[in-house]
């Protein structure tokens, strides 16, 4: 394409008056916003403020030096929560790749897998992740198995990867049926045999495809890591919960909610960001 | 000259529909050969049945003397040895140009990568597409994507090319630039059959001219007796309507 200058031109008098009049739209509109915002914010601030119980909440649910106290055991537990989200994570994503395969394929050989793998998903993505947690957390360990560790965080983990496994196999999958078929076809027509075309074109086509919705999931892992608790593990939800049942003050809980929201609310925004961009892309793509 | 491709006696339908009726086709080597016809007339499936993309119903197809319509044959390394150029260019979208090309070559044939760039990039240059090669598809104009799809069909030296209807999406300014490397691919003794609408272009490159029609060859023969002097009414009432479309 050529490049043409811009350097030399200088705006008509017409466009000026334009620009002036779009700026005086703009101001207009953010005075309404902040009327708008600051009225509505403002009303339910003052309703939840002037409320009758409001200096018992204060004090049960925001004890700010009670929540400084608790603080580091909090934050502790949030660790276990981190490790069991990023190992879990790294499971769940080989996992997924491999019941998502194993469901797309044709190959004859494969089939009884296929069939294992359908059924899987319908058992993990139908059941409540607490319901696992509960079976494989006291279920696993009353089996009795030598060599299988009754340690709470690996079941809880356990437990965890199983459900999101199914959960994640069904978005990679559905990643790869979005290919067009015509792709296929070019590969095959060029000689490569289906694996290859799967994992030359399709796959790499598929996962960038299903990336925003990916992120999501993480997401959603890293807060039903807080799950676990329930058998016992001392994740952040765990630790709240020892502070908060000593005391009967609720702190703990919000302090839990809070950083929980530090991590989870910038992962969401660069979840929308990544989505946004894969629109913009895909209308870019056109054709193909 | 041997054949390269033959058919005989094929059919093929889709449900209830026949799209290929007892059609019989021989393409010796370094000739090429057009399918003319309306749409739906069967040259699409045609192409596809060759390249095993759709499996026959009835008759045999032969490559070289050897019958690839047998079920038992390998699709793989049967197709290894046909090219095809698809009218959506169907690109990879997540691979450079270069690697688009690369990819069979490295993969399928097992050449190393360096051998299958240099190769690659000579190509390119001859068809004046070097700078490109680093450039993703969605880069490229529709002319350029489809020249570089016909570079990808070659790169595996291709004992027969299959080009179905290569400049039906195209912008009509950027059908020439894909028409002539076709032209050339022809000056090098490449045998092809091609689908096409382009009447003018079939005239420079065909050496046998087929009108299909509901799955059947209507009329066969050199384009100067079919384009120019069909003796089909059918063929005829087609080359009228093409005419009447400016195509001719």
């Amino acid at each position: 394409m050529t490049e043409r200058n811009n350097s030399a031109w200088s705006p008509s008098s017409r466009e000026i008056e334009r620009q002036s009049s779009r700026r005086a739209i703009n101001r207009k509109q953010v005075l309404i916003a902040a009327v708008s915002s600051l009225l509505v914010l403002g009303t339910l601030a003052l309703v939840l403020v002037t409320s009758p119980g409001w200096t018992t909440v204060k004090s049960t649910f925001f004890d700010v030096e009670y929540g400084k106290e608790v603080f580091p055991t909090v934050i502790k537990g949030l660790w276990i929560n981190l490790q069991l989200t990023f190992i879990g994570g790294a499971a769940i994503g080989l996992i997924a790749l491999g019941l998502a395969l194993l469901r797309t394929t044709k190959s004859p050989t494969l089939t009884p897998f296929r069939f294992l793998a359908t059924a899987y998903v319908d058992i993990f993505r139908g059941a409540p992740l607490i319901l696992i947690i509960l079976l494989v957390g006291f279920g696993v360990p009353a089996l009795g198995l030598k060599g299988i560790s009754s340690n709470v965080i690996f079941l809880g983990t356990v437990a965890v990867v199983l459900t999101y496994s199914a959960y994640v196999a069904e978005v990679i999958r559905s990643g790869i049926l979005s290919i067009h078929p015509s792709q296929r076809a070019a590969a095959r027509s060029l000689g490569l045999s289906s694996g290859q075309t799967m994992r030359f074109v399709v796959l790499p086509q598929a996962i960038r495809r299903v990336v925003p919705p990916l992120l999501n999931d993480f997401v959603s892992l890293l807060k039903d890591t807080g799950l676990v608790s329930i058998l016992g593990v001392t994740d952040a939800v765990r630790a709240a919960q020892i502070n908060a049942s000593r005391t009967f003050n609720y702190t703990p809980y919000v302090v839990a909610a809070i950083l929980f929201l530090l991590i989870t609310i910038p992962m969401t925004r660069y979840t929308d960001r990544a989505i946004r961009q894969r629109t913009n892309a895909q209308s870019a793509e056109g054709a193909i | 000259m041997s054949n390269v491709l033959e058919l005989k006696n094929v059919r093929k339908s889709f449900g209830a529909e026949v799209v290929l009726n007892d059609l019989s086709l021989v393409v010796p080597e370094h000739t090429a050969t057009v399918l003319i016809g309306a749409s739906g007339s069967g040259k699409s499936t045609l192409l596809r049945c060759v390249n095993l993309l759709e499996t026959i119903d009835d008759g045999q197809i032969f490559l070289d003397g050897k019958e690839i319509s047998d079920p038992l044959i390998n699709v793989d390394d049967v197709r290894r040895k046909l090219g095809m150029v698809f009218q959506s260019f169907n690109l990879f979208p997540h691979k450079t140009v270069l690697e688009n090309i690369t990819l069979a070559p490295i993969k399928v044939q097992g050449k190393s990568a360096e051998e299958a760039r240099i190769a690659a990039k000579a190509l390119l240059s001859r068809f004046d597409l070097a700078d490109k090669a680093d450039q993703y598809p969605d880069r490229l104009s529709g002319g350029q994507q489809q020249r570089v799809a016909i570079i990808r069909s070659i790169a595996v030296n291709p004992r027969l090319l299959l080009l179905d209807e290569i400049t039906s999406a195209l912008d009509p300014v950027l059908v020439n630039e894909v028409l002539s490397i076709v032209r050339d691919l022809k000056g090098d003794g490449m045998t092809m059959v091609l689908a096409t609408h382009e009447m003018g272009f079939a005239t420079q490159v065909a050496d046998e001219v087929c009108f299909l029609e509901s799955g059947n060859i209507l009329e066969r023969g050199s384009a100067d007796a079919v384009l120019h002097n069909p003796k089909n009414p059918k063929t005829q009432e087609f080359l009228r309507r093409v005419h009447q479309a400016g195509r001719l």
